[in-house]
């Protein structure tokens, strides 16, 4: 791909199968330089509506519409031709925006991915088979002889899982024959049936084995990416489109916690009424109960401090407050000296001052709401988990 | 067997170590202590056979093999006193040994084979996105008969007794049974785990390449059971069929199980708040189901006093449960999976899945004592794990009665051959160790042939 500021272009479309790229290769053609960053722009929308979409729990059907709403009015062009173009040099684009750190990379890989899974599944059934020739998946089509075999099998699966009314498979019914490892959503919800290490997918839930390639592809692609941007394209194009690059990425998901931190720092003194005024809500709940909860009883903190320690690197606790707070509270219970032999490593770690000396960056809303709190816990999304009082 | 029929214990003949004053003439006191794990490990845990196992073929000469493959394994011993050492890893099966010997660890844990030497972690650490990270890993399971406690009347906690064990044979039966018919896999290992349970060690080369998803795919698939606390019911089954796996699981396993063993064993239905139990599962919400349950209830609470009938009190209130259910359920659409789900929430194995998710969960090795129990960590073969009996597996103290007496009979390399840890030994060797190995060769033979033809093709370029 080119970056140039005249006009030429020619079209891409050798990858494409009916209007659904796979991205496989970097297209032979050029793009001016407001395209590069206007197209990005448009399908970073489209990435942060999925991803928006996905944190509120939304049903597959209502993704689905998600999908092709913001498709529609994010990824049109006005000249028809240009679609695909849009759609191919927009995703190269981010590839590149997005290839720069492990948690760029999961983000992006997980977001394309799913886009992929609907614009797959919104396909008629040809276009899906063609993707499918498209990604030259080594599996042949379950012959007759063999599904004769296991037909009542592949019935019991499609009973256990669907409506008795579109059940019992017949000879019309395709089947692919693939390794399981290739299908683990569909092993992991029993939704096939399994011999002998293979995995008979019906037609209908293919997308699954392509998601699966297509996914494995990408993320490959993504750490290959890094490596170039890495070792030359960053430096090549430092007064180009390195600043474009770098700041597509943090524009638009809120500030970058993995950065160096350059705003203030909070001391523990303040940290009560910093707790007050601006912890986000579920952070407020878990401080406030920490603070109860250690008086009754140090074994229930033992799996929420986890949550919340985490946390205070990000909200800017220095690592000795971040001490001094937690053997405050602790040492009402047990005590300073067994605080200092069994909890102080764990603070440490978290500051990336032991064991793998990572700075942890605060769990996301993402993760907090994704997680389940058990019997007991007091983390969680407040809005995702809590009961409302009445 | 303590070897106390033995009359021909002279103290001069007891093995170096064992401190302790033996009461009986050759036998030693039971217990579990620094001293006798000296004498184990050095005389009776098949070091050798346990490197050859975790080379898996790359210790043999073919120029296919790699040599880097054991020292990129991490084990982990736990120490007296809970000291933990972390990413251990040997060279050389004699490395292996001499570490085994010198640390005498209480337990040994194995964990994955690493991308580097698990010892220089820390030079690659820094490196960044895949400096130091797990590549292979057996496929494991766990079960633990501590988290049937809500289904098992007869002990609780970390107590086994013949009444419960069966259930752990009922979990070999059914996760062996999976692994090899659906998901195809060949080189698998039982092993109790010296109190409580059973771990499974798949040892395919497919499975220890496996990645983290497709493991907790494989552990979801398994999963029936969902326990919770809040929820009454903890089996749920859905769809109008049973998936061909569970199907074949009930008919084959789980419903004899139950029927034949469970019922009597457990006397479900012989105490007001066993039965209860499981007449709570019958969903109450359809009123047909209501009336019939409490029809029943009302009538075994009457009949508490006067049930000296012939049959079983149990298999006949259970068998009476069925009539009812099935009675009705051609009537009421969504009560026919009652009956199974009742199955399945008492007899169906219940995973510690977190073990089976990640490549580097740690799990204890094959051969170890367990320092509550003293009883060595055996092999049990699925083929005929209902003849595997947790109460007379060989503890450490046995071990070393027998020892004493083999010392006077001749000398050899193999001590444990003597003992009755041999057969254990024998049956690793011949069922687990020696099919596995050979398929290693293989695989290894023809990656190798491949590669070869490989870079023959691009030559020809």
């Amino acid at each position: 791909m080119e970056i140039a500021r005249s006009q030429r272009r020619t079209p891409a479309v050798a990858d494409v199968v009916l209007g659904l790229p796979l991205y496989r290769s970097a297209p032979e053609l050029q793009v001016r330089l407001e395209d590069f960053e206007l197209f990005a722009i448009d399908r970073l929308r489209v990435l942060k509506g999925i991803s928006d979409g996905l944190s509120r729990g939304k049903k597959p059907d209502e993704v689905e519409t998600l999908v092709r709403d913001l498709l529609k009015s994010n990824m049109s062009h006005p000249q028809a031709s240009e679609v695909i173009n849009k759609d191919i040099i927009s995703h190269f684009v981010l590839r590149l925006v997005y290839c720069r750190t492990e948690e760029l990379r999961k983000w992006f890989l997980s977001m394309e991915t799913t886009l992929f899974r609907y614009r797959f599944r919104l396909e008629s059934s040809e276009v899906q088979r063609a993707l499918m020739a498209e990604f030259d998946l080594p599996y042949k089509a379950v012959s007759n002889a063999e599904f004769e075999n296991v037909k009542e099998k592949l019935g019991q699966v499609a009973d256990s899982i669907g409506p008795k009314k579109k059940s019992m498979p017949n000879a019309d019914t395709i089947f692919y024959k693939v390794p399981f490892e290739e299908v683990p959503e569909l092993v992991a919800g029993r939704r096939v049936f399994l011999l002998k290490g293979y995995a008979y997918v019906a037609m209908n839930q293919v997308s699954s084995l392509v998601v699966t390639r297509f996914r494995s592809h990408l993320s490959k692609a993504l750490v290959l990416t890094n490596r170039k941007w890495t070792s030359t394209i960053r430096e090549r194009e430092a007064d180009r489109l390195t600043p474009i690059v770098e700041s597509l990425s943090t524009s638009y998901l809120g500030p970058d916690y993995s950065q160096p931190r350059e705003f203030a720092e909070i001391s523990l003194k303040d940290i009560d009424q910093l707790a007050k005024s601006s912890f986000p809500l579920c952070m407020r709940h878990l401080f406030e109960k920490v603070k109860v909860v250690v008086i009754q009883s140090v074994l229930l903190l033992l799996h929420h401090k986890s949550i919340i320690k985490k946390n205070f690197p990000g909200v800017g606790l220095k690592l000795d407050d971040a001490l001094a707070f937690w053997k405050a509270e602790f040492s009402r219970k047990i005590g300073a000296e067994r605080f200092d032999k069994e909890y102080a490593y764990g603070i440490r770690h978290n500051y990336g001052k032991e064991g793998k000396r990572t700075d942890y960056t605060p769990y996301s809303c993402q993760k907090i709401i994704s997680s389940t709190p058990g019997v007991g816990d007091h983390h969680g999304c407040p809005f995702r988990h809590f009961r409302s009082a009445r | 067997m303590t070897g106390d029929e033995a009359g021909n214990g002279r103290d001069d003949m007891l093995i170096d170590g064992c401190e302790p004053e033996p009461s009986q003439e050759n036998a030693v006191p039971d217990g579990f202590n620094a001293d006798y794990l000296k004498v184990y490990y050095g005389k009776l845990f098949p070091h050798d056979d346990m490197f050859r196992w975790m080379s898996y073929g790359n210790d043999g000469k073919h120029p296919g093999c790699d040599q880097s493959y054991f020292g990129r394994r991490e084990f982990s011993f736990t120490l007296d006193n809970d000291i933990y050492l972390r990413f251990q890893s040997f060279n050389s099966a004699s490395d292996m040994e001499k570490s085994i010997n010198e640390k005498c660890p209480f337990k040994i844990d194995i964990g994955p084979v690493y991308n580097v030497d698990p010892a220089k972690r820390h030079a690659y650490a820094q490196a960044g996105d895949n400096g130091f990270t797990p590549v292979e890993r057996e496929l494991v399971f766990d079960v633990d008969i501590t988290d049937y406690d809500d289904v098992r009347y007869c002990c609780s906690g970390a107590d086994v007794c013949l009444d419960c064990w069966p259930l752990m044979t009922v979990a070999i039966k059914v996760i062996d049974s999976g692994l090899r018919d659906d998901f195809g896999f060949n080189h698998i290992l039982w092993v109790y785990s010296g109190r409580r349970g059973v771990h499974c060690w798949v040892c395919d080369g497919k499975a220890r390449r496996l990645n983290n998803e497709q493991r907790a795919a494989i552990a979801d698939y398994f999963r029936v059971y969902k326990g919770n606390e809040n929820s009454q019911k903890k089996v749920t089954l859905m769809g109008h069929a049973l998936h061909p796996f569970l199907a074949r699981s009930y008919s084959e396993v789980l419903q004899k199980f139950f029927e034949g063993k469970l019922l009597c064993s457990q006397k479900l239905f012989s105490h007001e708040e066993r039965f209860e139990k499981i007449l709570d599962m019958i969903p109450d919400e359809k009123v047909k189901f209501a009336a019939a349950t409490s029809e029943l209830r009302g009538k075994w609470l009457e009949s508490r006093r006067t049930s000296i009938s012939k049959e079983d009190i149990n298999i006949a209130r259970w068998g009476t449960l069925k009539k009812t259910l099935h009675l009705r359920s051609k009537k009421v659409l969504g009560l026919g999976r009652c009956v199974e789900e009742i199955v399945f929430s008492y007899a169906y194995p219940r995973l510690d899945m977190e073990v089976s998710k990640h490549m580097n969960h740690l799990l204890k090795a094959p051969f170890c004592i367990h320092p509550k129990t003293g009883r060595v960590c055996v092999p049990i073969d699925p083929d005929c794990c209902e003849e595997f009996d947790p109460t007379t597996v060989p503890t450490l103290a046995e071990l070393l009665g027998e020892l004493n007496m083999g010392v006077m009979r001749s000398d050899g390399n193999d001590e444990w051959d003597k003992t009755s840890l041999g057969k254990s030994v024998r049956y690793f060797r011949s069922y687990f160790l020696q099919p596995l190995l050979k398929s290693c060769k293989e695989e290894i033979e023809s990656s190798y042939n491949a590669k070869l033809q490989e870079s023959k093709n691009s030559l020809s370029w």
